[in-house]
């Protein structure tokens, strides 16, 4: 059914008790052209464009738990392309052009909202990189302003622009295109559009084996039977190590916990996406009233999709310096994501040593504005047994080449990308 | 707050020591000797298992010594912790 104001009304008339599904809940089949393991937002994006843009549609996402389970639905929603290399840069232009279109296209608000996104400047070295990086992006057809102490002051007044901040802002990198959107309607949307064209989603089905053979993975053992596969996707963010690790193939990535927190519910107040590179915080205020705040990561290997302490007080003390008016907000609820933390900072969308398994993976904590664009290049990479022109740089052997992709010149200690 | 027992100093919170990654990635030999694959996998690639793993720590805001801990990575829970076996080179 097409959701639109006479569906709407048509549904009124019955008390919106006559909805019907979103998707399906079908029984495994036996076996599948591909399946994806992973229920997220990369790997429900990936499913609906194999089906809209190859015609691939005898395909399965395999999700342990439920959909937007995992990092999609615990992220802070932050959506951008403010890169310095060019890859990243065209990578994640064609992710936010996609973003554009999105509630159009899935016929499912997706509430992308275009309220900017500011990075603070403490000093000048914060200038130069700023300006070196807004350059970039201008030279790449993406927009960018930079912003003066004062032009930041204005754009938001609450921020303590005076020269005793504990913190002292003197300018800004803004992309006004960039911006947040809503995490669930992106599972939910693509998870319909894919279900409509044929894909089966089945939640509540781990994957615990992948069968090798030589060179191959014949199938997948889950919690919910054998199931055989031509080709297999693996979009499992945090977990991909050690589901990469069942077919014996090793990966480039560490698991780290990341997380988050948000205040009680106020009127709104902040319209705009505010982080500070130099104090690693970032903070926006969601359509409910929430102040949405996160900051590092805990810094040491973890699968424990919780939150810690330590953490949680960085983040308030970060806000609090940068706005005291918040001192009396009280925070609600701190949850974690496990995330995939690559060696170079960037993803990798690509085929691995083994001819029929396929890799999405090296999120780091940018992956949900990368949803649109990953899935998009993913199903080209599945379809086509090659990349596309927009992931051929993010392969996996990338590394042993020397042609790693490190945005922040950090090396190969991938808790501080 | 995760406690983590120093050999040198007792259990003490996290946030007093700096995290040196994976303790399986030993240094080859000569360079010029090793394969690039070995080489590679030196530097890129780790163990990162969902359970036990055996990690490096400096207890940097206490004895400034490096420890080896093992530890659950999905219930956090320290298995072991032990003087660095070797000078570690972070
Ligand atoms: C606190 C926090 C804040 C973040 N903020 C932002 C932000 O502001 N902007 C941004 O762009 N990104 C952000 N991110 C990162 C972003 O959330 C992720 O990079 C992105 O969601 C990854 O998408 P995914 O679909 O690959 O992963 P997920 O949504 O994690 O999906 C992977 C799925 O695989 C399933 N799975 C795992 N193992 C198995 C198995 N064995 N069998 C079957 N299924 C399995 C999981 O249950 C999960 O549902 C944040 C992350 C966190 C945790
Ligand atoms: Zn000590």
């Amino acid at each position: 059914m097409k959701y639109s104001i006479y569906s709407l009304v048509r549904n009124a008339f019955s008390y919106h008790e006559n909805w019907p599904r979103a998707w399906r809940s079908p029984e495994p089949k036996s076996e599948y052209d591909v399946v994806i393991i992973g229920g997220g937002g990369h790997g429900l994006a990936t499913a609906y464009y194999l089906a809209k843009n190859h015609g691939i549609t005898n395909v399965a996402v395999l999700e342990k738990g439920y959909i937007g389970g995992g990092n999609t639905g615990r992220n802070t929603t932050i959506v951008r392309s403010n890169y310095y290399l060019d890859p990243n840069a065209h990578f994640y232009e064609h992710s936010l052009k996609l973003w554009e279109g999105l509630s159009a296209d899935l016929n499912y608000n997706v509430m992308y909202s275009p309220r900017g996104v500011l990075n603070l400047a403490h000093s000048y070295a914060d200038l130069d990189a700023y300006s070196r990086r807004g350059n970039a992006m201008r030279l790449n057809g993406i927009d960018a302003e930079f912003l003066t102490r004062e032009e930041v002051a204005r754009m938001v007044p609450l921020l303590d622009c005076s020269p005793h901040a504990r913190y002292p802002i003197i300018g800004g990198l803004l992309q006004r295109r960039g911006g947040t959107a809503r995490h669930d309607a992106v599972a939910w949307g693509y998870a319909r559009g894919a279900d409509a064209r044929g894909v089966d989603i089945i939640q509540q089905c781990e994957v615990t084996g992948l069968r090798r053979n030589g060179n191959r993975i014949e199938g997948i053992d889950t919690t919910r039977g054998y199931v055989r596969a031509k080709k297999i996707g693996l979009a499992v963010s945090g977990h991909s190590g050690h589901v990469a690790g069942m077919a014996g193939v090793r990966l480039p990535i560490e698991t780290h916990v990341l997380q988050a927190l948000v205040s009680e519910p106020v009127k709104p107040i902040l319209d705009t996406v505010v982080t500070s590179g130099a104090v690693h915080f970032y903070v926006s205020q969601s359509d409910k009233g929430e102040l949405v705040l996160g900051g590092d990561l805990d810094m040491y290997n973890s699968y424990g999709q919780r939150s810690n302490l330590p953490p949680v007080e960085h983040a308030v003390q970060s806000l609090l310096a940068l706005f005291p008016c918040f001192s009396r907000l009280r925070m609600l609820r701190t949850w974690g994501g496990v995330m995939d933390m690559s060696m170079d900072g960037s993803p990798i969308i690509g085929k691995t040593p083994l001819d029929n398994f396929y890799i999405d993976c090296g999120w780091c904590y940018g992956g949900f504005k990368a949803t649109p664009a990953s899935g998009w290049c993913f199903a080209h990479t599945i379809a086509h047994d090659q990349p596309h022109a927009l992931n051929a740089a993010y392969t996996l052997d990338r590394y042993g080449l020397g042609r790693t992709i490190d945005e922040r010149g950090g090396g190969p200690y991938p808790w501080v990308h | 707050m995760m406690l983590l027992p120093c050999p040198y100093c007792g259990p003490r919170d996290v946030t007093e020591f700096t995290y040196g990654g994976d303790d399986g990635t030993v240094r080859p030999g000569d360079p010029q000797a090793v394969s690039d694959a070995r080489w590679v996998s030196y530097v890129y690639i780790r163990d990162n298992p969902r359970g036990p793993h055996d990690e490096l720590w400096q207890h940097s805001a206490g004895c400034r010594r490096w420890i080896r801990v093992r530890r659950d990575t999905l219930t956090h829970q320290v298995l072991s912790s032990a003087p660095a076996a070797q000078p570690v080179q972070p």
